[in-house]
């Protein structure tokens, strides 16, 4: 067990969070505040939505697979949790987390059938399912944005603090160490990775592979939920493609965190300084004012950077 | 006869869907089949047949396009800068766009070949530069296309659209002559076997590299074509696009493992999924039903062409997939 | 050996090292014009290294490639082509999705991503059709031909290209005799005409009947080359093997045709692959499945692991009937049925994995059982003599005995009560195989139901205490005692009458 810990705290995994690190030390150069609990703490807060999210999706990439419909199944939760606490009745705002989080697991389901039972690849699959659910949404609000609002339990679940610490974060934590415990005290972790890597192999040391597929599509549709959950309860309101802008992110923090994206290497751990590298460059690129032009385009160049670093060091080793 | 439909079948049925979607389409449209509506059907078609060749290209080699709709919106930008001219600075204007378009491509294609990074981890990072050069060229929707030329190329000639005639022209004098030669076998064989097609001779790194600048000149055409179409430059077309490109492909039976499936099936796919969107828009749908309605039928669609391992009855056969 | 003036590739002290495994270790060898030249030695003796090296596939560590006598840098097949050495991969250079034609056209010489030439599809054609393969529609898509045709369809594209120095590797294996002799008549014409031809084959009758000298390799070292005739087949098997291996097999205890029963198969039938296979499985036996390849035996490992849907008839285990539905289910305590696959590098192991997790993954979730404890796979990584850096090497690392000793361990951990084998020596060095064949009939003398699926009738003869023999889905003979001998075995698999034995 230390064995594999600290063989998984190698130096790909390190790097991401070397890189916020510079991040951080850089930008302090320019912008002293950086440095500042307040900062610091408010980028947790916004580094946990990412990052409950790409929980999910560094499960379903360890197994080879994708999740598209991370946008929607992101949106939905969100429009029901909203509407659910935007009746007012006090039984149905507490049902709102509950419910947004089966609606995520339930199309986790509906992404594992066509992956696990049908053998669609899941790109397209998952495509599918979000481009169905988008169409749901807009039948339901009739494309306006919708009305509801968050309630309280969801407000501080996004904004609260205990002890300082945002509560988001110590969610996105919990959500983390959970998820940990989990790959690593069972055989789950090790199924994932031995299904990325060589499926057929894995079923017939007598894995029930399709088990493995259903539970980890649907741990990420409860991570997209649960982001959907926190980004209502932040904004108060759920919006029209308030999703969309979580995909690319999600993936690439995934693989900045050095999860191959043909499955079976890679972990959560990555992930973590992956999710915290990106929002970190995210917030300094809006500090330094730069236009959203700017940023996509530094954004798109370091992702590659990365990348390129991460597979030179591969081909070394 | 029956030996070419069968060795064609993927082409050949996505064919005959858009055939049937056509034919419902025209009789059930209000104003039946007039060159106007034919002419609004094209360009849409087009359009998406154009992002979904560039797709094609991608797919063929094993690979996967997510900056497709990045490159369409940056080179519609480009043409709403140097195409709002006269005469002969169009003709420039159209070989920069193009020029830009086959850039983009070539830049995924280095780096998935020498860099070694996954198509679509390389792509997705590409696509968020793209997207930020369209949107310095063009924070807000503006700029203009000359008039006289993008009616050339938008309405119609003798009463066939240009459209489709453009349609023809590239599965006629590109596709089908390209599918003759060493480089349209070197993309089928990287696709279906890296390792054979090495050991036969197939420079891979270079039919690949072709293979993604063939991808962004057409995406460069489906931002250029975009153009004509709307006379204005946006740099926030990039997402719908994309996914939309990779519907297409898929449903004109282009296998996303590589190796199978022609570029005749994804223009066909676009077309089918243009046609079903226009479909609905005069059946009487709610207008707030067609994206669900859009999304089922994918969705369908997909099932459909996957339930056939439902009969797999050898478990081990599910993995060959 | 005299080396004629007129060598076509010449190699000088090539060495091939793959991490830690050298494959060719310091090989000096040459083949010259007008000669067919065999090369003969274990599977990872590096014949199969050599053709690539000298086919561009890969390039050498250390060494020189002379071709013509100029040293050379073969970076790709294309600059090996373009030189006139072609190789004959084992149906590797063909692509499953393209059709006939296009994959005789693919990569010709003279066509670069320009227009096809279509002289070289006339020579092709009419090649093929020398080699009885002019029935093969030049439409069809490749991945639909039968194995022989697409042997043909890889002959004919590789004789097309019009080579100086052919390399043929197992070229003929799925090819029946008629067709063989034509191609060899072929093989011949051309070297007449001044074309050197390597060959690699494992039927030493072919190398009788075509080689005019052979070279033996082993353990990656060029042992020695000479005329074809020089030594008979025993002093060439010693070449190969290096050493005399008296005692490949343990000694054959005596039948024990009253062992409890542990599992009986009844009427078993899968489509048309199996038909009405009765099976009996003795605690301490080892039961033999042989025939041609795909005969049905491999299906009858595979329904009673579980892997196919809608089976015929009854599995009878400890005289309960049971249904096994998955791998997963085959490895209930209650049911403790074991499956080494075939293939070690697809279906057996996780390759860029450690050892480590390769032998807990099938024992990993099966309750009551250590799956994270060392000691659990250690009696048997003893057994085995498993040669490893650590336990967290990939297993990719391996050589293929070493990677068979992690799958059979994988499984043997979990003590099943019957162990299903498919072919686990095929492609092995002779030590390993003495060392799996004494495991395995050690587990059979503490119990163990033992059924071994094999393409060596040795194993048949020396190991099993029965054997059934396959052909067309079904069991044609079950021999036993003396009845096994290679005689009947083959008379058996050919489905030809029986000498004597028993029928099924």
């Amino acid at each position: 067990m230390s064995l594999a810990i600290a063989r998984r705290l190698d130096l790909t995994t390190l790097l991401p969070f070397a890189a916020t690190v510079l991040l951080i030390l850089g930008g302090s150069l320019f912008f002293p505040q950086m440095l500042g609990i307040g900062y610091l703490s408010q980028q947790l807060q916004i580094a946990a939505f990412l990052g409950v999210i790409a929980m999910g999706a560094t499960i379903v990439i360890l197994l080879g697979h994708i999740d598209l419909s991370v946008p929607w199944v992101l949106g939905g939760a969100a429009l029901i949790s909203t509407t659910l606490a935007g009746t007012g009745d006090p039984l149905l705002t507490a049902l709102a987390i509950p419910a947004a989080l089966a609606f995520g697991g339930l199309i986790g389901l509906i992404n594992a059938v066509g992956v696990a039972l049908l053998r669609i690849p899941s790109m397209v699959w998952t495509l599918a399912v979000n481009s169905m659910l988008l169409g749901i949404s807009v039948l339901y609000t009739g494309g306006f944005n919708p009305k509801g609002e968050a309630s309280a339990t969801m407000n501080w679940l996004a904004t609260g603090k205990l002890a300082g610490i945002p509560v988001a974060f110590l969610l996105w934590m919990a959500v983390a160490v959970g998820l940990a415990l989990m790959l690593h005290r069972t055989g789950f972790g090790r199924y994932l990775s031995a299904i990325g890597y060589n499926e057929k192999a894995t079923f017939l040391s007598g894995v029930s592979t399709p088990s493995v597929l259903f539970a980890a599509f649907s741990i990420a549709g409860l991570c997209s939920a649960l982001g959907g959950v926190l980004l209502a309860g932040y904004a108060n309101q759920a919006y029209q493609s308030m999703g969309d802008p979580y995909l690319l992110p999600t993936i690439a923090a995934v693989v900045i965190g050095g999860t191959s994206i043909l499955g079976g290497k890679g972990g959560l751990l990555g992930t973590v300084g992956g999710v915290f590298f990106i929002t970190l460059l995210n917030s300094i690129l809006s500090v330094m004012q730069m236009s959203d032009a700017w940023r996509s385009i530094i954004f798109g160049v370091l992702i590659i950077t990365m990348l390129m670093v991460q597979t030179l060091r591969g081909r070394e080793g | 006869m029956p030996e070419f439909l069968r060795a064609n079948r993927r082409e050949a049925i996505a064919v005959a869907v858009l055939l049937f979607l056509l034919t419902v389409y025209l009789s059930t449209h209000p104003r039946g089949m007039s060159t106007y509506v034919m002419t609004i059907w094209a360009n849409q078609c087009l359009i998406l047949a154009l992002a979904a060749a560039a797709q094609f290209f991608a797919v063929i080699v094993r690979g996967i396009d997510l900056s497709v709709g990045a490159v369409m919106a940056l080179t519609n930008t480009i043409a709403s800068h140097v195409m709002g001219g006269e005469g002969i600075s169009l003709l420039g204007g159209a070989a920069l766009v193009l020029a830009a378009g086959v850039a983009c491509g070539l830049l995924n294609g280095a780096l998935v070949v020498f860099a070694r990074i996954q198509p679509i981890v390389v792509t997705l990072a590409t696509a968020s530069i793209f997207v930020g050069l369209a949107l310095i060229l063009r924070p807000t929707p503006g700029g203009v296309i000359n008039y006289d030329l993008a009616d050339a190329m938008t309405l119609d000639v003798l009463g066939i659209p240009t459209a489709l005639l453009i349609t023809a022209a590239v599965i006629g004098l590109f596709w089908i002559p390209l599918r003759r030669t060493g480089l349209g076998l070197g993309l089928y064989a990287i696709g279906s076997s890296e390792q054979a097609a090495f050991q036969s001779g197939i420079q891979v790194p270079l039919v690949r590299m072709i293979s993604f600048g063939l991808g962004g000149l057409f995406a460069g055409l489906a931002g250029l074509y975009f153009s004509f179409v709307t006379t204005t430059g946006d740099a926030g077309i990039a997402a719908n696009f994309t996914l939309n490109s990779i519907a297409a492909v898929v449903l004109g039976g282009v296998a996303l493992r590589g190796g199978v499936g022609s570029l005749i099936g994804a223009i066909a796919g676009a077309f089918i999924l243009k046609t079903i969107g226009a479909l609905m828009f005069f059946s009487g749908l709610p207008p707030l039903a067609q994206p669900f309605v859009e999304g089922l039928v994918l969705a369908a669609a997909i099932a459909i062409g996957g339930a056939d391992v439902l009969r797999v009855r050898n478990r081990l056969e599910v993995f060959a997939r | 050996m005299a080396t004629s003036p007129s060598p076509i590739v010449r190699l000088e002290g090539v060495t091939k090292r793959y991490g830690a495994t050298v494959a060719l270790d310091g090989v000096n060898f040459d083949c010259n014009a007008g000669e067919i030249h065999a090369v003969l030695g274990e599977n990872g003796a590096g014949k199969s290294t050599l053709m690539k090296i000298i086919a561009g596939v890969i390039q050498p560590t250390e060494g020189v490639v002379h071709v013509d006598g100029e040293p050379v840098a073969l970076r790709s097949p294309r600059e090996a082509v373009s030189r006139g050495l072609v190789c004959m991969f084992q149906e590797l250079s063909l692509i499953p999705d393209l059709t006939v034609r296009e994959n005789l056209m693919l990569g010709a010489p003279g066509t670069g991503l320009g227009r096809l030439s279509g002289r070289t599809l006339t020579v092709a054609c009419d090649l093929l059709a020398r080699i009885d393969g002019g029935h093969i529609p030049m439409r069809a898509r490749l991945a639909d031909l039968s194995l022989a045709e697409r042997q043909q369809v890889e002959i004919a594209k590789a004789l097309a290209r019009e080579p100086r120095l052919l390399i043929l590797d197992e070229a003929t294996s799925a090819l029946n005799a008629s067709v063989v002799e034509k191609v060899f008549t072929v093989i011949r014409e051309e070297s007449a005409r001044g074309i050197g031809v390597l060959f690699i084959s494992h039927r030493f009758h072919e190398i009788e009947a075509l080689a005019d000298r052979v070279s033996v390799f082993r353990n990656g070292r060029h042992v020695e080359t000479f005329d074809n005739g020089a030594y008979d087949y025993p002093a060439i098997i010693n070449k190969m093997v290096g050493q005399k291996i008296d005692d490949l097999f343990p000694a054959k205890p005596e039948a024990k045709p009253d062992a409890e029963v542990v599992l009986r198969l009844d009427g078993f039938g899968w489509e048309d692959g199996l038909k009405d296979v009765s099976i009996t499985l003795r605690k301490g036996c080892i039961t033999g499945l042989g025939g041609l390849d795909g005969q049905g035996q491999a299906r009858v490992l595979q329904g009673l692991f579980g892997l196919l849907r809608k089976t015929e008839g009854d599995i009878v285990l400890d005289g309960r009937e049971i249904q096994i539905a998955s791998p997963k289910d085959a490895k209930r305590p209650d049911i403790s049925i074991a499956l080494v696959p075939e293939d070690r590098k697809t279906e057996a192991l996780v390759l860029q994995q450690s050892i480590a997790a390769n032998m807990q993954l099938a024992a990993l979730g099966v309750d009551g059982v250590p799956a994270s404890d060392p000691v659990l796979y250690r009696p048997y990584i003893d057994a085995l003599q498993l040669k490893y850096a650590s336990l967290d090497q990939p297993v990719g690392q391996l050589s293929g005995g070493n990677q068979q000793k992690v799958a059979l361990t994988k499984w043997l951990a979990l003590k099943p009560r019957c162990l299903l084998l498919a072919d686990p020596t095929r492609g092995i060095d002779v030590k390993t195989k003495t060392q799996i064949y004494e495991l395995l009939r050690r587990l059979a003398d503490e119990g163990t139901a033992i059924l071994l699926l094999s393409t060596d009738y040795e194993e048949f003869i020396h190991l099993c205490d029965e054997t059934h023999i396959f052909y067309d889905g079904r069991v044609v003979r079950h021999l036993q005692g003396d009845a096994v001998t290679a005689e009947n075995i083959l008379a058996a698999t050919l489905n030809l009458p029986a000498q004597g034995g028993t029928h099924a």
